[in-house]
Formats: C-alpha cells, sequence, structure tokens
C-alpha cells in the first residue's frame, strides 16, 4: 500500500510538472541522477536520509506507545545545539572520547525535551500534541538566543547566529560515499525494532499504545511507559540533531534545521511505523532531496515540487480508501492508522 | 431540544458550584482592575509606545482568534483540527495572489474565504467522510499547503497597491489608550471582532450552537432525537474552514500585504492553544488572544528599544511556556474537560 501510495504521488507529481510546461522525463531523470548518480551525489543523498531516519524514528517510537510526537522539530533542534555547544566548547580531547560525548549530550538534550511532554502526559495528561508543539517554538527561541549570544562565533566580523566550528576531534568522519552518521541511522533503526519486537519493554510500550486501559490492568505503569517512550523519541531525534550539526553542518546555525524535525512525521508514517521501513522511506525522501538542487538545474522545475509530492504520498498513505479506489486494488488490507481519541486523557 | 440542552456540560457544570463561580467572577474582575491599571500607568509613562504596544496586540489576536474560533467550532464537533496552520497559509497564498492579480482587495479575501472553506471540507472529507484519524489529516493539511504554497510562490510578485488601511470609527478613536488600537483599525479587524461576538451567542445561546456541542459530546444521542451527524460535522468543519481562510487573508491583506513563504509562522498552532486557553468560547479565546498577541507585541517593542534588557528570544517563549503550565495545571486540578467524543470518528450503524 505505502508503494501504491508513492507511485500515485509521483504521478501527480509529474501532472504538475508538465503543466508548468517541463519535461517530465528529464525532471525525474535529473531528480535521480542527482540523488544516485555518482559518488558525490550517494553521499548527498545518505547525508539527507540520516536526520529524517532518525526523525521518523522519533515518531514511529511513540507512536507505538499511541503517542503522536510532533516535538521532533524540537528535540532535533536542541540536539543539534548542544552537541555543537560541546562540539566547539571543549579543545584537547582525543576523537574517541569527544565525538562520543558530544553525541551523547546532544542525544541528552533531545531526551530531556521529549521526556517533558511525556512526564506532562503521564501526571496531568496535558495532549502531547499540544505540549510538543508548544515546545517546538520554546526550542527555537532557545537555541536561537544561545547561537546569537553565549555561543556565538566572534571570529571577524560574523553577525550570523551560529556557533564556532566544532573541534577536529568532534567531526563524524565520512568515508568515500558514505558518511558514518547514516550508519548512526541504521544501527538506531534496528535497534528500535529489536527494543519493540523482542524486549519486554518494547511489549509494554506496545501494549499501552493498543490499549492503554487493558495495560494498566494487566500491571503496566503507563505513566512510565508514556514518560520514557517520549523520552527515548527525544533521544532519537537529539541524535538526529547532533549528528547533522558534527556530521554536516560542522556547528549549529539558528534557522538551518527549520522543518527538518516534521519531515520525520512524513517518514513515520510512510513506513507504517515499523523501525525497519523508516530507512528506505528516509532513503527515499532524501533521495529526492539530494536530486533536487540538479533537477531544479537541468529542467527548470522549482525544487518545492518534492513537498508537494512528499504531501501527496503523505495523503494517499492516511487515507487508504482513495488509494485503494483510484487503483481498484481489493485487498484486505484494511489496517488504519489511528492515535486513538483526539486529546484524549 | 430540551433533552439536548440539558446535556450540555456548562449547564450541568453551573448548577454545581455556584459559590465557586462568584470567587472567581471577584478574582477575574480584580485582575482585571489591576491589569487596566497598570496599562493605564504606562500610558501616562510613555503614551506613544503603549500605543504601539496595544495595538500590536490586537493586530497579532485578530489572527490568533479566528484561528482559535476555527479550531473551537471544530472541537464542539468532535473534530480535532492542527490542519489550522496550513489554512491559514493556503488562504493567505489564494488571498494575495488573487488580489494582486485582480487588483482588488475585497475579491482576494473573497478567495482567502473560499479557500479556507475548501480546506475545511477536505479535513472534513478525510476525518468525517474517510474516518482518517483527525490528527494525521490535519498534519497531511499542513504539509501538502506548506508545500503547494512555496511550489507555486512568485517571488517577482507584489500587491501592486496598499494593504488594507485603517478606518477611524469617529470620536471613538479619540479615546485615550485604547482609542487607536480598538477604534482605528483595518477592516477585517472589525469584522473578526463582530464575528466574535456573533459567534459567541451563536455557539453558546442558538440550537445550531446546541447541535454541535450534542454531536461532539455524544453523537449516538444527538442522532437518535434526528440530527444528522455526519451531515452537520461535515458543514461545521466546513465552515469553520471559512473562519481560518478569513484569517489567512487578513494575514495577507491586511497585516503584512505580502505573501512569503511559510508566512503563517506556527500562529495556526498557537491559535489550537488560545482556543484551550479560553476554554472553547470565542470571548474566551479572544481574551486569550490579547494575552498572547501582547508578548508578541511586547517582543517586537524589545527588539526596537533597550530600555529593558531581556533578550527578545525569552519574551517569545512567554506564551508558549504558559499555554504547557495552563494545558499541564487544567489536567491536574480538573478544571477543563475536553467534548467526550472529540476525536472519535462517527460511524452510523
Amino acid at each position: 500500500m505505502p508503494l501504491a501510495s508513492v507511485v500515485l504521488g509521483l504521478v501527480l507529481g509529474a501532472v504538475l510538472i508538465a503543466v508548468q510546461g517541463h519535461s517530465v522525463l528529464s525532471a525525474y531523470g535529473a531528480l535521480v541522477l542527482g540523488g544516485a548518480g555518482d559518488a558525490d551525489a550517494v553521499l548527498r543523498t545518505l547525508q539527507k536520509a540520516t536526520p529524517l531516519i532518525f526523525g521518523g524514528l522519533a515518531v514511529a517510537f511513540a507512536f507505538k506507545a499511541g503517542l503522536f510526537n510532533i516535538g521532533g522539530q524540537g528535540q532535533l533542534l536542541v540536539g543539534a545545539a548542544f552537541a555543537a555547544g560541546v562540539g566547539f566548547g571543549i579543545d584537547g580531547l582525543p576523537l574517541v572520547v569527544h565525538l562520543p560525548l558530544a553525541l551523547l549530550v546532544g542525544g541528552i538534550a533531545g531526551a530531556a525535551w521529549g521526556a517533558i511532554a511525556g512526564v506532562l502526559k503521564a501526571t496531568s495528561g496535558a495532549h502531547e500534541v499540544i505540549v510538543t508543539i508548544m515546545l517546538n517554538f520554546v526550542a527555537g527561541n532557545l537555541t536561537d538566543w544561545l547561537a546569537a549570544n553565549p555561543w556565538q562565533d566572534r571570529s571577524g566580523s560574523n553577525i550570523i547566529a551560529r556557533t564556532p566550528l566544532v573541534e577536529p576531534s568532534a567531526e563524524i568522519p565520512t568515508w568515500g560515499w558514505l558518511p558514518a552518521g547514516f550508519l548512526l541511522a541504521m544501527i538506531a533503526a534496528f535497534a528500535c525494532w529489536f527494543i519493540l519486537e523482542r524486549t519486554t519493554y518494547g511489549f509494554e510500550v506496545r501494549s499501552v499504545g493498543a490499549n492503554r486501559h487493558a495495560a494498566r490492568y494487566a500491571g503496566i505503569s503507563v505513566g512510565w511507559i508514556m514518560a520514557s517512550t517520549m523520552a527515548v523519541a527525544g533521544l532519537l531525534a537529539g541524535l538526529g540533531g547532533a549528528i547533522e550539526s558534527l556530521g554536516v553542518d560542522g556547528r549549529f546555525e539558528a534557522g538551518v534545521n527549520v522543518g527538518l524535525g516534521f519531515e520525520g512525521i512524513t517518514i513515520a508514517l510512510l513506513a507504517r511505523t515499523n523501525p525497519i521501513a523508516v530507512i528506505p522511506a528516509g532513503l527515499l525522501v532524501g533521495l529526492m532531496e539530494a536530486g533536487a538542487a540538479k533537477m531544479q538545474f537541468e529542467s527548470g522545475v522549482a525544487p518545492e515540487i518534492i513537498d508537494v509530492i512528499q504531501a501527496l504520498i503523505l495523503l494517499f498513505v492516511a487515507a487508504p480508501m482513495i488509494v485503494r479506489w483510484l487503483m481498484r486494488l481489493r485487498d484486505a488490507d484494511d489496517r488504519r492508522l489511528t492515535l486513538g481519541a483526539g486529546w484524549g486523557r | 431540544m430540551t433533552l439536548i440542552a440539558g446535556s450540555d456540560p456548562e449547564a450541568s457544570r453551573a448548577k454545581g458550584g455556584a459559590s465557586r463561580w462568584t470567587t472567581r467572577r471577584v478574582w477575574s474582575l480584580a485582575g482585571a482592575a489591576v491589569l487596566v491599571a497598570v496599562v493605564w500607568a504606562f500610558y501616562a509613562w510613555n503614551g506613544a509606545q503603549t500605543t504601539a504596544v496595544l495595538s500590536g496586540t490586537v493586530r497579532a489576536a485578530t489572527l490568533l482568534v479566528l484561528g482559535a474560533m476555527c479550531g473551537m467550532i471544530g472541537e464542539r464537533s468532535g473534530i480535532v483540527n492542527i490542519g489550522i496552520e496550513g489554512q491559514f497559509l493556503m488562504s493567505a497564498f489564494a488571498a494575495f495572489t488573487i488580489a494582486s492579480i485582480s487588483g482588488s482587495l475585497f475579491l482576494g479575501v473573497v478567495a482567502g474565504v473560499s479557500t479556507g472553506l475548501a480546506m475545511g471540507w477536505m479535513l472534513a472529507a478525510m476525518a468525517v467522510g474517510l474516518r482518517t484519524d483527525q490528527i494525521i489529516a490535519g498534519t497531511v493539511l499542513n504539509i501538502a499547503a506548506l508545500g503547494l504554497t512555496s511550489f507555486f510562490y512568485d517571488r517577482g510578485r507584489s500587491l501592486g497597491q496598499l494593504k488594507y488601511q485603517a478606518i477611524e470609527l469617529g470620536p471613538l478613536a479619540d479615546l485615550p489608550v485604547v482609542g487607536t488600537a480598538l477604534f482605528n483599525r483595518p477592516p477585517l479587524t472589525y469584522l473578526a471582532l463582530i464575528l466574535v461576538i456573533v459567534l459567541h451567542v451563536l455557539l453558546l445561546r442558538s440550537v445550531w450552537g446546541m447541535r454541535t456541542t450534542a454531536i461532539g459530546e455524544h453523537p449516538g444521542a444527538a442522532a437518535t432525537v434526528g440530527i444528522d451527524v455526519i451531515r452537520l460535522r461535515y458543514l461545521n468543519v466546513t465552515l469553520a474552514g471559512g473562519l481560518a481562510g478569513l484569517g489567512g487573508a487578513y494575514l495577507a491583506l491586511e497585516a503584512v500585504g505580502t505573501f512569503t513563504r511559510a508566512m503563517s509562522g506556527g500562529r495556526g498552532f498557537l491559535a489550537l492553544a488560545v482556543m484551550i486557553f479560553g476554554r472553547r468560547t470565542p470571548l474566551g479565546a479572544y481574551a486569550a488572544a490579547l494575552f498572547f498577541g501582547f508578548t508578541t507585541a511586547l517582543q517586537n517593542q524589545f527588539q526596537l528599544n533597550d530600555t529593558f534588557d531581556i533578550p527578545a528570544q525569552f519574551v517569545g517563549m512567554l506564551p508558549f511556556v504558559v499555554t504547557i503550565i495552563v494545558v499541564a495545571a487544567a489536567g491536574l486540578f480538573g478544571r477543563m474537560r475536553d467534548p467526550a467524543a472529540l476525536g472519535q470518528p462517527y460511524e452510523v450503524r
């Protein structure tokens, strides 16, 4: 079903491109070449896919407990800012200490940010969607302030709200076309799968997601599961942000990562919240984003078409009835994505 | 209708706590008095700046209250709408584009409202018709609006004329303190104020309002007394989209006077907080919107002068932090209750 949604999204995207008077073939051709044509293109795709996979996992993991984590954006921002802070703020450490430390601090910052929403949900029933949306804005302001005041790059005549470059000992290495951060993303996806499917904790998470009340009667501490699940989700998004700072940008700059956290929602829904499927979903969107510049250069199609295609795919994933009707599919796959009851308590 | 009116939560709550109501009234009156005194003192101290802050407050509050009213009609009918952000953005784009092409601001507003209605209908089609998860349906609207408006955004296009200008309401505009802020505003602000009052009466007093509450609280019961739940939910969510559409038109044609990428800037989400803060009533939401608008206006003033040495970012955080605290406190003390059927698709059996 997700495959059919992707195909439909691409077809409608092609219609839009054609309506604008561009050649669909050359546009999509350039898109693929720009995302997978040579080693540089592959590197770009994998770099783009890394935070998407982390963001997708952050949404998917929380989803398993019946929580909708819209806070990936804020968790990613604090992760990116604090990882950069450790990355440039400490020097003289060897790489084997400095890099893990910076990643860890970024991850913990994200986890703490996610945990706020989880703890509030568990203790007062405050809906995680409202709280995480608000926390996104708070994180945006907080990291802006950090990058513009205490942590600002004072070298030369810089007036941009950004930190200095991180020390070489905190940089994530890249081997040819393979960024090490992408390997971390793969490991994270498999770890999520393992935790959710093969451990008692994962079983408890899924029980809470399936039926909160039944889980409580079965002796599971629903509050603890909610709080810890949001912390894990925040950890994942925070790591994604940390890798962005330490592996791609080399620093934290206010405003450059805006929107990255929200794309995790698309990825997670596209993967139907399956952690392993998050990898191909992230690669697909990563490839489109990596190839968008080449597509614009060669065929003149605005790169924002990628956002439109993503939205269309998401629409088709969310409303399977449309796809079934359009494609005349009559399979028995009637699983619907549900988050339970609205702001439900 | 008496049966339905009896199930109205406002009515049953008022019955139980007459004494608590009076205490609360006293407290809010005292709070209002302090607020007026503080504003008056600031006005005496620095008139121009106080006027600027108050005008900024009303300017920001207008957009928020329109979004909040869109959200509350949906929620009272049992439909969560987190797509307000997308509705704002899409209708701001349509309003700006049509106004720019036709040269008529009024046609722009019509286009904005129509786009809002269409977005509302799409949300209804997904959430009510296809019974898609409501939060996912809203997210789809947001992402689609951002993508489409960015894709079709034409950097070179300008409005080609002045945005909506202020209209003085005679001697009222000369009143001290609130004169400029309330009675020397452009037309859509007045329209929004009228809508707040009209909708407050309609939602809490009219048959339509009662029925809306009924399908949000207990759609099954509403259906048994002959209300077409599906149809009313469709109607309400679509009409509510028109309010967000007016908000989008206000943003593009009155508040800013142009369209930029992602110009709604999260205010559709903030409108949700305003709605909850205002207990899902239009007047309550307007009070909340004024508070949120005040922090925005204050933030802008802080950036312009350096009398107060508080970083703008911390003032910018204030409404969001306050919302988190209020939502959490409301849960802890059980002061607020969501419509009982909120978020649940209704299936005709």
